[in-house]
């Protein structure tokens, strides 16, 4: 069984080929090594979702491939398929509403039928006491807080002890204080099982304080404009915050992200 | 710590009655009664020919003790009952097929967008020609003014459906049954209820003119007798007990439907 290595090759994406085409990505490659932790920043509309969609098997390319583990996930002509390899956390949450929390940590290996009933309520039971969620365990999504939610979706992904993790901006609407609570919790998570992570945000800080590499992309069609190695110790804390080596990064990160900013908007400008 | 419950509780209905909210409404109401009572007593022109309230009551009070009142709820009962059962055995697969199927959605659906224009009270004399029996012409445009309801309020949900739910369970390794039993029947079950509470209304509606016009039991031949025997305050109790059957059977369905669907309960 592989690491989670996701190797993407030339992955061009171009919506509605016929008509006013829109080139989402073109020509976009990324080795992403196994258990690494990458996070993708770039402009708003620049691709990274068309990307991250792509891995997950939700739609198919138009060019180029995805390998994960040296195997075709997509390519041209061969239609995506979503796997419980690969699982997504999405951007405004996607806990089943009619199902309580346990039944939602459940669901995937229910659904594989690679749990028992008992077995996977057991596992769900560990997972959520392990992320202080089992005095909610058999509330409803709706009536728990939007920070306890995005921690079950995240303990709902790992009952399935994926390869990768895709989070597309999971912890955007979320206030500073809950945020870093759920950062804190991500990273413990991550250390515990060292899944590949493909995680998607707008905020630099988050991205600097997470990742083992930071992947800038350019303005739309997108690519990787530039990599940065985040060669700061696990486990992480706050304190990181305050380090010059932290402090250079996030300088060059920003400095990287407001050219590829101001491309868009004088793009869009033209576009007016 | 029930004490306190019980307090505050006290302190909520205490607030509720020293409301102006409450001291409005309960202004208005008094104040329709009181109206409609003098215009009766004084023989107001056109709104004095209506019973009066007192008169309705004396004639509500007879009405309970007689076996024939309330075997006119009866018989409406089974109808709307019988009628919208059938809506519901029918309706709920067939709308469950055309939100699923799109090719069923294009064979079958501008079949029904061609009837359902039609007001199912249009359906009487044709149906009281078709079916042997009154009965079942009565049922039968019941049951119309139900099925189309609900058959459009599931095909409108499964529509709704949020597209990262299905990407989520298809992530999560559910095949093509776990996603239609897990994600898309529970995901569409909050429409599904709307429809039969819409539809149970429709059902009063049809049901009462039906029964008007078709037959010599119900509520609604209870109103008719009334206003062809001259006995108004009869109408008006006909029209008070219809109001209240309907009222009971939309709340029916509305407790029917929390109980499949306990995560929409608020906190």
């Amino acid at each position: 069984m592989g690491l989670g290595a996701i190797s993407v090759r030339g992955a061009t994406k171009i919506y509605n080929p016929d008509e006013a085409a829109i080139v989402a990505l073109d020509g976009c490659s990324m080795e992403i090594g196994p258990g690494e932790f990458c996070v993708l920043v770039g402009p708003s509309g620049c691709g990274k979702t068309t990307l991250l969609n792509a891995i997950a098997g939700f739609h198919d390319l138009t060019g180029g491939t995805i390998l994960l583990d040296g195997e075709e996930l997509s390519s041209p002509g061969k239609p995506a398929k979503p796997g419980a390899d690969r699982i997504v956390v999405f951007q405004n949450g996607a806990l089943f509403p009619w199902m309580t929390i346990l039944e939602n940590v459940t669901f995937g290996p229910l659904a594989q039928g690679r749990l028992a009933p008992d077995q996977a309520k057991k596992e769900a039971l560990d997972m959520l006491e392990t992320m202080g969620l089992s005095g909610i365990a058999s509330d409803y999504p709706g009536r728990v807080s939007s920070g306890m939610r995005r921690r079950a979706e995240i303990a709902r992904a790992m009952m399935n002890r994926p390869k990768v993790l895709l989070l597309d901006e999971p912890f955007r609407a979320m206030d500073a204080l809950t945020k870093t609570m759920a950062h804190q919790f991500l990273l413990e998570v991550y250390d515990r099982t060292k899944p590949t992570v493909f995680f998607i945000t707008h905020d630099l800080d988050e991205a600097i304080f997470l990742a083992s590499k930071v992947y800038v992309m350019t303005t739309r069609p997108a690519a990787i404009k530039k990599v940065l190695e985040v060669d700061l110790p696990r486990p992480r804390n706050y304190k990181l915050l305050a380090s010059p080596q932290y402090q250079a990064l996030r300088q060059e990160c920003q400095e990287a992200v407001r050219e590829e900013a101001l491309k868009a908007f004088t793009a869009g400008e033209r576009e007016m | 710590m029930i004490r306190l419950a019980i307090n505050r509780q006290l302190k909520k209905i205490a607030k509720t009655v020293r409301s102006k909210t409450l001291r409005r409404g309960v202004i208005s109401i008094a104040g329709f009664f009181i109206i409609w009572e003098l215009c009766a007593r004084f023989k107001v022109p056109v709104l004095g020919t209506v019973p009066s309230p007192t008169e309705v009551l004396r004639c509500l009070a007879d009405q309970i003790t007689e076996a024939y009142y309330w075997h006119s709820w009866g018989s409406s009962m089974v109808r709307i009952l019988t009628g919208f059962a059938i809506a519901q055995l029918l309706g709920v697969p067939l709308g469950l097929l055309l939100g699923f199927s799109r090719k069923a959605r294009e064979i079958i659906f501008p079949l029904i967008e061609l009837m359902r224009p039609v007001p199912p009270l249009a359906w009487v004399p044709v149906s009281v020609i078709f079916w042997p029996s009154a009965e079942m012409s009565m049922i039968f445009v019941t049951f119309l003014g139900a099925f189309f309801t609900v058959v459009l309020n599931i095909v409108e949900g499964i529509a709704a459906i949020d597209e990262r739910y299905l990407r989520a369970a298809s992530s999560l390794g559910a095949g093509k049954s776990d996603i239609f039993w897990h994600v898309m029947l529970p995901a569409s079950l909050p429409s599904v209820l709307v429809g039969m509470t819409v539809g149970m209304g429709i059902t009063w509606c049809v049901v009462v003119a039906a029964e008007m016009i078709a037959t010599n039991t119900g509520l609604g031949y209870l109103t008719w007798r009334g206003y062809v025997a001259g006995e108004f305050p009869m109408i008006v109790v006909g029209m008070l007990s219809i109001g209240l059957a309907g009222y009971l059977s939309s709340g029916l369905i509305r407790r029917i439907g929390l109980i499949f669907t306990p995560w929409l309960e608020s906190r």
